[in-house]
């Protein structure tokens, strides 16, 4: 049950994902992208992943995508005009590089993992049952990854700054 | 149970990604083909912290920051060039090619 419900959404998202990339329309593009990523939120629920399932629709969904559509509109982009995808030779180089690239990712997920680094089953289901959701994923986050995080906050800052510069007409 | 269906649906949405930067022209639409690339190594990390541990969750939070700068950044940038050259096509962004 939980395998066929996990492969619809899965059809959802590589399906409206080929859509957003053959769009000739951007607006198009980017609204086939948000429904690729409400699929792939879908996914994280189902991979016992519900707090990163909300990240997800919220951050991406909600602020990366508004963002895209804003530029988009800014620019004045969704008028019609000549298609920005290339010709017939672009079109099979794309075709076998892509699908040379997926004969190559295609057997990472049959290979079976080291037994080594695998936790003992329901070690992650029991976690998040004692710490919630958010807690299991706030732990490790303020604790063994302390430097990364406090890393982001100063690139999130040099973002901000750095969109302003380039952004503004002067200075 | 669900780790083999999200690795092959993340190497189908990768590859989806690398197809529609090699396939389009429009700055703005190669840029959110990138974010589907990093979308799709989300779904690896967010697959195998089933097995491996919460750590790959926590990835997934990094992963999330920097596309979120990423994407500030090159929309600046896309819409300083827009400025110069009044277009987002790639092919009207030749400076630096000779001839």
């Amino acid at each position: 049950m939980t395998l066929t419900v996990f492969w619809i959404f899965g059809v959802i998202a590589m399906g409206s994902a080929l859509l957003c990339i053959t769009r000739k329309n951007p607006i198009a593009c980017a609204l086939w992208l948000v429904v690729t990523l409400f699929a792939l939120a879908a996914l994280f629920v189902l991979l016992d992943a519900q707090f990163i399932a909300v990240l997800q629709v919220l951050v991406y969904a909600g602020a990366i995508m508004v963002l895209f559509l804003f530029v988009i509109m800014l620019l004045n982009l969704g008028r019609p005009g000549p298609t920005d995808i290339k010709g017939p030779l672009g079109l099979l180089g794309a075709t076998v590089l892509a699908g040379a690239l997926l004969l190559l990712l295609r057997p990472l997920g049959e290979a079976p993992l080291p037994a080594g680094i695998q936790l003992p089953p329901g070690t992650v289901a029991t976690l998040q049952q004692q710490r919630g959701m958010v807690g299991s994923v706030a732990t490790p986050l303020f604790d063994t990854y302390l430097v990364p995080f406090e890393i982001a906050s100063v690139l999130l800052l040099a973002a901000i700054v750095g969109a302003v510069v380039l952004a503004k007409r002067k200075l | 149970m669900l780790l083999s269906p999200a690795l092959a649906i993340s190497a189908v949405l990768f590859t989806l990604g690398v197809a529609g930067v090699l396939l389009r022209r429009n700055a703005i639409v190669i840029f959110m083909c990138v974010e589907l690339m990093l979308n799709a190594v989300n779904l690896t990390f967010v697959a195998l912290a089933q097995g491996l541990g919460v750590g790959g969750q926590v990835f997934v939070f990094f992963v999330m920051a920097v596309a979120a700068a990423e994407a500030a950044v090159g929309l600046a940038i896309i819409l300083a060039v827009y400025r110069h050259k009044q277009s987002v096509s790639l092919q009207n962004m030749n400076l630096l090619k000779d001839g």
